[in-house]
C-alpha cells in the first residue's frame, strides 16, 4: 500500500512477534520461490546430462555443493507439499482451531524433515 | 508491492527515561511509543519505570498510572476497562491485545507498548481508524430483507440458524485482528481485513438476510477477500476468542458452492 499520509506509520514487522503459523505462511511463499528457481536449475542440469554432455552439469550435481543444494531443494519441495495439503484442509473449512493450526504447523516441519530424510536414505541405498 | 521498512518520518528514536519514585523496590520498565504531532519530530520510545506495589494488575492500570503520576501528556484510548469496548487495543509485548485484559504479570521482562501496527498515528498510542471503520461500513452491516417484518413480533430463527451466528456477532471492532495481519499491512487499501470480513460473514450466515447473493458478488474480487492467506494472526490475537480466518474460509466456500 502506498503511504501518502504525512503522519508516521506505526511499527509493524519491526516490533511484531510473529506466531508459528505466520512463519509457516512465510515459509510456504519462500519455499515456493525456491522451488521454482531450483526446478529451472534442475531441468537445465538434466537436459545437459541427457544431451550426453558429461561435463559441468553432471560434475555440479555430483559435487558436495550440488548435493547440498539438492538436499535443500528436497526439503523445500516437501515443505511446500505438506503445507499445500494443510491449505487443502483449510479450503474445506477444516483445521482452523488455534490448537489444530499450531499442531499442523509443527507437522509440516516434521513431515518435510522426515520425507527429506527418507528420500535421501532411499536414494543413498539405490 | 509490500513495503517492509518504515518511512523515514516513522523511524522510532530513543526517548526519555522516567525513573521510579525513590524507595520503590518492585519496579518494572515500560517502553512506550510516543509521537507528538506538534513538534514535527520522529516518534520516540520513552521508558517509564513504574512501582508495581502501587499499581493495578493490568497493563492499562500501568498506562493510567504513567499518565497520572509521570507524564500527563501520554495519550491513549480507553473506556470500559473490562474488554467489552475495544478502545484500548494496542501492540503489547509484540502482539495486539487489549491493555485492560492483559495482565502485567503475564509479560516477562520490560514491557513494550506500541500503537496498533501499520496505522497512521494521530498521537502516541492513538491511531487513525477512519479507514478501518469505512471498511466495516462498506460491507453494509445490517439486515437486508425482501419481506416486511412481521407486524407483531421479531423475525424469528430456529435455534440451529441462530447458532450459526455464534462466533461471528461478538466482535467489538477493536481492530486487533486487522492490524495484526501482514496481508492487511501490505494491502489495506484494497483488502478488507479480518474484522470487516468476519462482520460480513455474520450477515452471510444470517438466515433472515436475503442479500447473500449481492454480498458475495461484492466480495468476489482479487483483493477484498482473497488476500487472506490463512496466516492466522487474526485468530491468535482476538481478545474475544473469535476466529476471523475460519469465517473467511467459510465465505470462500460459499463462493465456490454457489457455482456448483
Amino acid at each position: 500500500m502506498s503511504w501518502n499520509d504525512k503522519r508516521p506509520m506505526s511499527p509493524h514487522l519491526q516490533v511484531y512477534k510473529l506466531p508459528l503459523t505466520a512463519f509457516v505462511s512465510i515459509g510456504h511463499r519462500a519455499t515456493g520461490i525456491v522451488n521454482t528457481l531450483a526446478l529451472v536449475l534442475l531441468v537445465w542440469a538434466l537436459a545437459n546430462v541427457a544431451n550426453g554432455e558429461t561435463g559441468f552439469a553432471l560434475a555440479l550435481l555430483q559435487s558436495w555443493f550440488g548435493k547440498i543444494v539438492m538436499f535443500g531443494f528436497t526439503f523445500t519441495l516437501y515443505f511446500h507439499m505438506c503445507n499445500g495439503i494443510r491449505h487443502l484442509f483449510w479450503d474445506a473449512g477444516l483445521g482452523f482451531d488455534l490448537d489444530t493450526a499450531d499442531k499442523t504447523a509443527k507437522l509440516v516441519f516434521a513431515g518435510a524433515a522426515a520425507l527429506t530424510a527418507i528420500t535421501w536414505i532411499v536414494a543413498g541405498a539405490a | 508491492m509490500a513495503e517492509f521498512k518504515l518511512p523515514s518520518n516513522s523511524i522510532v528514536t530513543k526517548g526519555k527515561f522516567y525513573p521510579a519514585p525513590d524507595g520503590a523496590t518492585n519496579t518494572r520498565k515500560i517502553n512506550v511509543y510516543r509521537f507528538d504531532p506538534d513538534t514535527g519530530k520522529n516518534p520516540r520510545l520513552d521508558t517509564f519505570e513504574i512501582d508495581l506495589d502501587n499499581c493495578g494488575p493490568m497493563v492499562l492500570d500501568a498506562i493510567i498510572k504513567i499518565k497520572t503520576d509521570m507524564d500527563s501528556s501520554l495519550t491513549f484510548r480507553r473506556s470500559c476497562r473490562e474488554g467489552i469496548c475495544g478502545s484500548c487495543a494496542m501492540n503489547i509485548d509484540g502482539s495486539n491485545t487489549l491493555a485492560c485484559t492483559m495482565a502485567i504479570s503475564d509479560i516477562e521482562g520490560d514491557i513494550n507498548i506500541y500503537p496498533l501496527p501499520h496505522q497512521p498515528i494521530v498521537k502516541d498510542l492513538v491511531s487513525d481508524l477512519t479507514h478501518f471503520y469505512a471498511q466495516y461500513a462498506s460491507i453494509e452491516p445490517w439486515l437486508k430483507s425482501d419481506t416486511p417484518a412481521p407486524p407483531d413480533s421479531e423475525r424469528l430463527q430456529t435455534p440451529e440458524d441462530r447458532e450459526k451466528l455464534d462466533g461471528a456477532y461478538e466482535c467489538i471492532l477493536c481492530a486487533c485482528c486487522s492490524t495484526s495481519c501482514p496481508s492487511y499491512w501490505w494491502n489495506s487499501d484494497r483488502y478488507l481485513g479480518p474484522a470487516a470480513l468476519l462482520a460480513s460473514y455474520r450477515w452471510l450466515a444470517d438466515s433472515r438476510d436475503d442479500a447473500t447473493g449481492e454480498r458475495l458478488d461484492d466480495l468476489e474480487d482479487p483483493f477484498k477477500l482473497y488476500r487472506c492467506h490463512t496466516i492466522m494472526n487474526c485468530a491468535k490475537v482476538c481478545p474475544k476468542g473469535l476466529n476471523p480466518a475460519k469465517a473467511i474460509a467459510e465465505t470462500k466456500k460459499m463462493l465456490v458452492q454457489r457455482r456448483l
